[in-house]
């Protein structure tokens, strides 16, 4: 067996050990059990949105290393990574909406509207669909090179994604400047090997 | 100007005191236990044993976080008189648990968490104390915490206390009318608003070291000198009947009901009677979202946070969050100071 094959359902599992913490945490607040802390919808909104940063990130770094690291086996994980950030974004909305706002579809338009930081982070939920519904392999086929274009919407999602970190400091920039600066080098990086001669002969020789 | 509070709460819903009550003193016999099972192991109390008890006995419990509990301190929070049982300076409405209370804070100072303050304020240092007095009074100075509580008796007040974050709770504070300490220091006519000042001490407190941190040191708030003299504005140096932990501002801190939590400024050690209105640090970071007042309004929606309603803490995830009342409920007693002004534009 090749050892990638093997590692993938450990990553996969790795993956979704968090989610499956916060359901069981869901699960036992259906019975009256909590151990989500005194304020467990603002707990639940803040751990699933921080997933779904930390996981955009790593997908996003995903190319930077596999030339930086010569190591073309990380391709096969870079569906995998980029759906579960889409999970994630999914949760950390349906939270956002159920367990915050508590379905007040009136609220909802108005946050909407009224806050650009959850403006943000809606358009970027919005932008991520289309790349999970293209996501399997005979719509990359079928797409050829639209559908790389279109899955060059993650460049956008994630600065988006940042925008809305950024959006909601209260006391430190610490998530900003940390997400921010990941985003930043693995943007730059792409910047870079595109127009950069030296850089792109530097990698390939690795 | 007493008004009786309408709600009816079900009885199963109110925290007895005597629950959080009798912790003070199920702590203390579990001391005496773990004091006298220790003297027998010893076979005999000698003076070691006997400095021992009197180190752990002036060793705050760890969920105080506290160096040392002053015995006078001690001493002073436990001869308070209790809340009136009705009228603003009490409530029907269940307190959030002391657990709670001391381990989901906002104290910047301390960490971005809500956990941060309880686990970071370790061994904080409350004696010595000392609040300096500025400004336009005729007795500034500088005071050691024991002469500025000395002559005021201390009272509990059951109040609730609504964050800017949508979340609230309902806290037992002990202390004393500002307005009493105000008089006290005879501000002449050019005091028009104070300002408050919180201890700067990077190296108690970690946040005020953090590069990241978007609010400028030291945290400053203040208040105008009606609101300064309402009855409902107290200064807090004990709750649910003990001294004031470390991660709630210990050992003295503002209390004013009616406005959001961050007017509430703790571990004070500069009070400043000033001719104009001071800056503070919320409204130093961001003008638009923070303003001086920060009066509880439903009908204003913060840039970040819709007001209208509020998760009251302890809150399950399947709760309803719950209105938030203009002025946080308070509203008989305070909206006479803010006649005549527009909420919007002095939010």
């Amino acid at each position: 067996m090749k050892p990638e094959l093997a590692i993938k359902p450990i990553v996969f599992i790795l993956l979704l050990v968090p989610a499956l913490y916060y359901f069981y945490a869901v699960y036992l607040a259906l019975n009256g059990e909590n151990i989500l802390g005194p304020d467990p919808a603002q707990a639940l909104s803040l751990a699933t949105g921080e997933w779904s940063i930390r996981i955009l990130v790593a997908a996003l770094a995903i190319t930077p290393l596999r030339y930086l690291l010569n190591m073309p086996q990380l391709w096969n994980y870079r569906r995998m990574v980029g759906l579960f950030g889409l999970f994630y974004v999914c949760l950390h909305l349906i939270v956002f909406l159920m367990f915050l706002l508590q379905w007040q579809w009136a609220d909802i338009g108005r946050e909407i509207v009224e806050r650009p930081y959850i403006t943000i982070g809606f358009a970027a939920f919005i932008l991520l669909l289309p790349l999970g519904l293209t996501s399997f392999k005979a719509a990359q086929r079928k797409m050829g090179r639209n559908w790389k274009k279109l899955h060059r919407l993650v460049y956008a999602i994630n600065i988006l994604a940042v925008l809305h970190i950024l959006w909601v400091v209260r006391s430190s920039y610490f998530d900003a400047v940390l997400y921010g600066s990941l985003v930043s080098i693995c943007l730059g990086y792409r910047i870079l090997r595109k127009y950069n001669p030296v850089v792109r002969k530097f990698v390939l020789l690795k | 100007m007493l008004i009786k509070t309408k709600k009816e709460i079900p009885a199963s819903e109110i925290t007895p005191a005597y629950v959080y009550k009798n912790r003070r003193e199920f702590l203390m016999g579990s001391a005496n236990i773990a004091l006298g099972a220790g003297a027998l192991g010893a076979g005999l109390i000698s003076p070691t044993a006997l400095a021992q008890a009197d180190g752990l006995r002036a060793r705050a419990p760890a969920e105080i976080n506290l160096a040392a509990k002053p015995d006078w301190l001690v001493d002073k929070v436990s001869s308070r008189s209790d809340a009136p049982a009705n009228g603003p300076y009490n409530t029907e409405e269940a307190l959030t648990p002391f657990q709670d209370a001391t381990n989901y804070n906002n104290f910047f100072e301390f960490g971005n968490g809500k956990g941060d303050p309880a686990n970071r304020a370790q061994d904080f240092k409350i004696d010595p104390w000392s609040v300096e007095i500025a400004g336009e009074v005729n007795k500034p100075g500088n005071y050691n915490l024991e002469d500025i509580l000395q002559p005021h008796a201390l009272e509990e007040r059951v109040y609730r206390m609504r964050c800017v974050e949508a979340f609230s709770m309902v806290i037992p504070w002990i202390g004393f009318p500002l307005a009493d300490l105000i008089n006290r220091f005879e501000p002449n006519a050019n005091a028009r608003f104070i300002e408050f000042e919180t201890l700067y001490d990077p190296e108690q407190m970690p946040g005020q070291a953090a590069r990241t941190s978007s609010l400028g040191w030291p945290y400053r708030e203040g208040l105008r000198m009606d609101e300064a003299m309402h009855p409902l504005t107290i200064l807090a140096v004990g709750m649910y009947d003990d001294i004031l932990p470390a991660q709630n501002g210990a050992p003295l801190r503002l209390v004013v009901p009616w406005k959001y939590g961050y007017k509430s400024i703790k571990s004070i050690v500069r009070i400043n009677f000033r001719q104009d209105m001071p800056n503070t640090a919320w409204n130093d970071y961001a003008s638009n979202e923070y303003g001086f007042y920060s009066n509880v309004n439903p009908q204003i929606s913060h840039p970040r946070w819709s007001q209208a309603t509020e998760r009251r803490l302890p809150s399950g995830l399947f709760d309803r969050r719950i209105p938030t009342q203009l002025f946080n409920g308070y509203a008989e007693e305070v909206a006479h100071l803010y006649e005549g002004m527009d909420l919007r534009t002095y939010f």
